[in-house]
């Protein structure tokens, strides 16, 4: 039985830019980032904000405008898809319908130069490890979503790529299965420690199976780091609201002493950490599950009137009116549900509050 | 809830076409007039109690034609229904009964009484000697006879058919019963003469005599005989063909699409031409530069000293003339396929460490494979089809459909022998027919499933990319040169004899001269001209309307039996034109139907033969359309019809407008049935050529195409112009490209099969 391995290598982007031929506007616009070895990166963003872009270009089948693409240690800017060792996972997982998923995971197998036996065990194992043995002279036809899906994940990664990538891959899927193939792609890369990129406009998906995400917004990286880091720090109000519900309000720093930087938000006092920011107007986003809602008149705390609530089963999702504009708050404690006008103030948690820095 | 209606004695529908049918039995005349449909000298002459004029009523009050007495008896049953309500089971089942009756009897009748009493020795033989005789069913017969299919349609949508509806019982009884009576009852009545034996009895030998016989079915020409049997040169010629417009149509489609050549939309215009041309036209064409005196032979003579020979006469001229017509038609469909390739497909591949040449072989052409059949398919109706270009090049080498003509027409008038021959061109075109839509059907990679199919085609590999250029080249100049033939050649007085230019075909044909009693249509040409016009602007709106209610009722409707129903509907396309000329004129020369040597003849060939085309339109621009809109419409309280009339067909106009200019131009160009069908009175474009041609005077019969051509380019242009702006092309794809143009013009894959 052979074991299939991955040979990791990393993935940096250098400047690179992606005019499409006949457009004016970027589609990627002088974008770097590096991608480290074993690693699994999500590129996260909104429709059309270059990440599919990206994605193809690490594969080849796009070519950038201008800039470097290196991958392990060569440089494939120039290398077109055949010749570099990356694989892809498709969207609509484009598994070959006139061949049998025997076939279909044998494919890059016969240009890879391998014999005829060494190529059956190889896709023999790949089958395995996605757990189709049994499926071999089945059709894509004949196979469910989830199971086209794995076919797809196996035909990539017999290959050994130093790059495996996936485009959206649980968008065809019903959503109780993403959650299961998600976790079954994070187990693989990490068990065959593969270098993996993965494309997807969920949130979510990206903050559950990510190392690093990279979230673009219109052709340019808006902010890189661990999903800790994106979701406790965003540095944009586009990346705090993209990556879970956000509040942002207008506050003023008042001053800052070494990291720390005093912030008046209305009414309350905050302590937070600086960012490098220097006093003067600047804005905050916090999140409605570190808001709380407090009696009025309560110390350092926001007035506010309610305007509507939600009983959510778990929660009640509770959306206020104050002096720094409409604020949405949820609240796990579903005993009690205020009335929509009744005068309330809001408490800012610990470490709730975030200062942005774009 | 609608406020409840105003109770009436009679279901209105029910006594509309009681009405109707009384109107039919007791006013217009029951037999065809003379002078033609349009004409109504009848009024004026002895109507309503001389015989010729005389609706039923008068006839049987006095005394003449006493079998036709039982239809008024029958129209006056809807009457039992009085204070019946539509829900009444009783109702429905009297008005089966009632339809059933009715039809039946005027069917009976039809059939059995003849221009010479009983038609059949065995009726006589019961019932004695019959004094009386009739003729075909005119006016009247024609309302009765609607009048009872519609009573009957309403009662099956009493007894709760397809949800109740009235009107699209009624409207799939009408489509069943004109296919039926205009498709099915021809060929079957063709197919009962290919049993006919010389003394008229019907034998089954006699058939199989001719079926086996040498002429069809000799192999001699492979063991050096002298010619093979016309089924099997038909067969040879049409496999060739196939061949050939198949891998033409691939190489012009991967150029078109996959190669980034710049002047792809000219290749696109090259879609357009066998649509306005006659296919024959090419035929002659490829005389005036390959035949005896054609332009290359001649310079082949003079600069190397060959003799002229009449090689082209025969199966290398029909190869060329046919292969020429039909690869048009094999790009058009393969555009779509190799545009239907998923892209992904191809970039997984490449992904997977495939060159270019490895995707091209493993991936590309694997999945357009059926798409590739479906083309060879095509080309092989089509060549075995044609009739024009055989008939004016195909020399010795004689194919089924020339033969079927001349088998008529000809010193030998054997209809059985036509019949038979005809029997035998059937069945291999609907065998391809039958593999086309069944076979292939279940067999295509190209619907592209699953969201998210963005992407690009690779580019093909440099070799293969060079190969065809150079193969695309060479045939975009061969079409050249044959249509600056056509033009050219009009213009020439005696080709390959006196080559100075000249106006005189055009004079001849289409010279217009002032005279005291004013404008006179001088030209030879202009009567079958305008016949031409006026046949194609009749058939037009009425081919339209039945085309786009079939796809209707197929779309948008459930009903028992659906899939027959469409392949019935479907089938006409596979029937060659010639076969249809020869069952027409053999179902339609004598009653109950006598429609041989009118307009109406020619009318109605059009109308079943390009039905298809505006199914075709129809069903492609209905898909688009969701479902919802009629479904709202309907839940908002309109009918069916105020629902196709509001919703629907708005939606649709474009559909409609190119199924018109559709069946207008295939009219214009159709020649295979057209020439049995033709009359002195009643000669069509086409048949005016190809009646030139064969007295040699080449100059008026391309001059003559060249106009037609003209205005059929004219036609189409305005059509563009009128819908172009309608594009719903695929998001992405090099805009209003190669896609847009595809959705604009539906029916063109269609239009094209079945022509010749």
């Amino acid at each position: 039985m052979v074991t299939l391995t991955g040979k990791a290598a990393s993935v940096a982007f250098d400047r690179v830019t992606k005019v499409y031929p006949g457009g004016t506007t970027p589609a990627v616009n002088d974008v770097s980032f590096t991608i480290e070895a074993g690693t699994l990166v999500t590129l996260l963003g909104p429709s059309g904000c270059g990440k599919t872009t990206t994605l193809r270009m690490i594969a080849g089948l796009e070519m950038p405008t201008s800039g470097r693409i290196r991958i392990g240690d060569g440089d494939v800017t120039t290398l077109p898809a055949t010749d570099r060792d990356v694989s892809m996972v498709f969207q609509s997982y484009a598994l070959f319908p006139h061949m049998t998923v025997m076939e279909n995971v044998s494919y890059g197998l016969r240009f890879s130069g391998h014999d005829r036996r060494e190529t059956a065990a190889r896709a023999a194992a790949g089958l395995a490890l996605v757990g189709l043995t049994g499926f071999e002279t089945r059709f894509p036809s004949e196979l469910s979503g989830g199971q086209q899906q794995r076919v797809a994940v196996a035909r990539a990664l017999v290959l050994e790529p130093q790059v495996l990538l996936f485009d959206e891959p649980l968008s065809n899927l019903d959503a109780k299965l993403r959650r299961r193939v998600r976790d079954e792609i994070r187990e693989l890369q990490q068990k065959l420690g593969l270098t993996v990129v993965y494309v997807t406009h969920d949130q979510e998906e990206a903050l559950a199976v990510s190392d690093r995400i990279i979230v673009m917004d219109r052709a340019v990286i808006a902010q890189e780091g661990t999903p800790r880091e994106l979701y406790d720090a965003p540095a944009t109000a586009f990346v705090a609201d993209f990556i879970g519900e956000s509040n942002v309000l207008p506050c003023e720093i008042a001053a800052v002493a070494g990291t720390t930087a005093e912030v008046r938000a209305g009414p309350v006092t905050l302590s937070l950490p600086a960012r490098g920011l220097a006093p003067g107007p600047a804005r905050l986003s916090v999140r409605p599950n570190r808001l709380a809602l407090v009696d009025e008149g309560a110390p350092n705390s926001l007035p506010a009137a309610v305007a509507k609530t939600t009983y959510a089963g778990s929660r009640n999702e509770i959306a206020v009116e104050t002096e720094l504009g409409p604020v949405f708050l949820v609240s796990p404690d579903t005993a009690t549900l205020p009335a929509p006008g009744a005068r309330v103030a809001i408490a800012f948690a610990p470490a709730g509050a975030v200062l942005l820095l774009g | 809830m609608p406020p409840p209606a105003r109770i009436r004695p009679l279901d209105p529908t029910a006594a509309l076409w009681t009405a109707v049918g009384l109107v039919g039995f007791c006013l217009l005349p029951w037999y065809a007039v003379d002078g033609g449909f349009w004409t109504f000298r009848w009024l004026l002459d002895g109507w309503p109690l001389d015989e010729d004029a005389a609706p039923a009523l008068f006839l049987v009050l006095q005394g003449e034609k006493p079998w036709l007495a039982p239809l008024g008896l029958i129209l006056l049953l809807p009457l039992l229904a009085w204070r019946r309500p539509k829900a009444d089971p009783a109702f429905a089942r009297l008005m089966v009964v009632i339809g059933a009756l009715g039809l039946g009897w005027l069917l009976i009748q039809g059939f059995a009484i003849g221009h010479r009493g009983w038609r059949y020795d065995w009726l006589e033989a019961l019932f004695g000697d019959l004094d009386w005789r009739q003729f075909g069913m005119g006016y009247g017969a024609l309302l009765t006879a609607l009048a009872f299919l519609f009573l009957l349609t309403l009662g099956i949508a009493a007894r709760g058919a397809v949800g109740g509806d009235v009107f699209v019982v009624g409207s799939i009884g009408f489509v069943i019963a004109t296919v039926a009576l205009f498709v099915f009852m021809p060929i079957v009545q063709m197919l009962l003469n290919a049993f006919v034996t010389d003394e008229g009895a019907y034998s089954l030998a006699a058939f199989g005599r001719r079926l086996f016989s040498d002429r069809l079915w000799s192999l001699g020409c492979l063991t050096g005989g002298p010619r093979c049997g016309v089924a099997w040169n038909s067969f040879f010629l049409a496999v060739l063909v196939g061949i050939l417009s198949t891998l033409l149509g691939l190489a012009f489609a991967l150029v078109a699409t996959r190669t980034g050549f710049r002047f792809r939309r000219i290749l696109r215009a090259l879609t357009i031409l066998p649509i306005i041309t006659p296919a024959f036209v090419i035929g002659l064409a490829v005389i005036l530069l390959f035949g005896l005196s054609g332009f290359f032979t001649q310079l082949s003579a003079e600069l190397f000293g060959t003799q002229p020979t009449r090689w082209v006469y025969g199966l290398p001229g029909l190869l060329i003339a046919q292969t020429l017509a039909f690869t048009p038609i094999a790009f058009l469909v393969l555009i779509g396929v190799v545009e239907g390739v998923s892209p992904s497909m191809e970039e997984a591949a490449q992904t997977l460490r495939a060159g270019r040449w490895q995707t091209f072989a493993t991936v590309t052409l694997p999945l357009m494979r059926p798409g590739l059949a479906n083309a060879f398919l095509l080309g092989f109706i089509e060549s075995m089809a044609d009739f024009g270009n055989p008939l004016v090049l195909g020399g010795n080498f004689d194919v089924l459909s020339t033969e079927i003509f001349f088998a008529i027409v000809g010193a030998q008038n054997d209809p059985g022998m036509a019949a038979t021959l005809a029997v035998v061109l059937l069945v291999f075109t609907l065998a391809a027919f039958y593999a086309q839509r069944f076979w292939l059907g279940r067999r295509s990679y190209t619907t592209v499933s699953g969201k998210g199919d963005a992407g690009i085609h690779p580019l093909l590999p440099r070799p293969l990319r060079i190969t065809l250029y150079a193969v695309v080249g060479f045939w975009v100049a061969l079409t050249l040169v044959v249509y600056g033939t056509i033009v050219y050649g009009s213009f020439v007085k005696l080709w390959g004899v006196d080559m100075s230019l000249t106006l005189t075909h055009y004079i001849k044909a289409f010279g217009i001269a002032w005279t005291d009693h004013g404008l006179l249509w001088r030209g030879s040409a202009w009567s079958s001209f305008w016949t031409t016009i006026w046949i194609s602007l009749v058939s037009a709106p009425l081919t339209a309307a039945i085309g786009l209610l079939t796809a209707w009722l197929l779309v948008r409707q459930d009903f028992r039996a659906k899939r027959a129903f469409e392949f019935g509907t479907m089938l006409s396309f596979a029937i060659p034109g010639t076969v249809i000329g020869v069952s027409y004129v053999i179902a339609f020369n004598v009653p109950p139907i006598e429609l041989t040597g009118t307009g109406i003849i020619l009318v109605l060939s059009f109308i079943f033969r390009n039905m298809p085309v505006g199914v075709r339109a129809g069903i492609a621009s209905m898909a688009q359309i969701d479902k919802s809109l009629d479904e709202s419409s309907l839940t908002l309280g309109a009918g069916s019809f105020a629902t196709l009339r509001r919703i629907v067909l708005p939606l649709l106009k474009p559909a409609i407008l190119a199924a018109l200019v559709y069946s207008f131009v295939r009219a214009m160009t159709a020649i295979s049935a057209v020439i049995f069908l033709v009359s002195g009175r009643y000669d069509m474009a086409t048949s005016y050529i190809v009646g030139r041609v064969e007295n040699n005077e080449y100059g008026i019969a391309i001059a003559y195409a060249t106009v037609l051509i003209l205005v059929m380019l004219a036609v189409i242009g305005v059509m563009q112009l009128l819908v172009g702006t309608r594009a719903i092309g695929r998001r992405g794809t090099g805009g209003p490209g190669l896609s847009g143009m595809r959705t604009n013009m539906p029916p063109q894959g269609a239009a094209l099969t079945g022509a010749g």
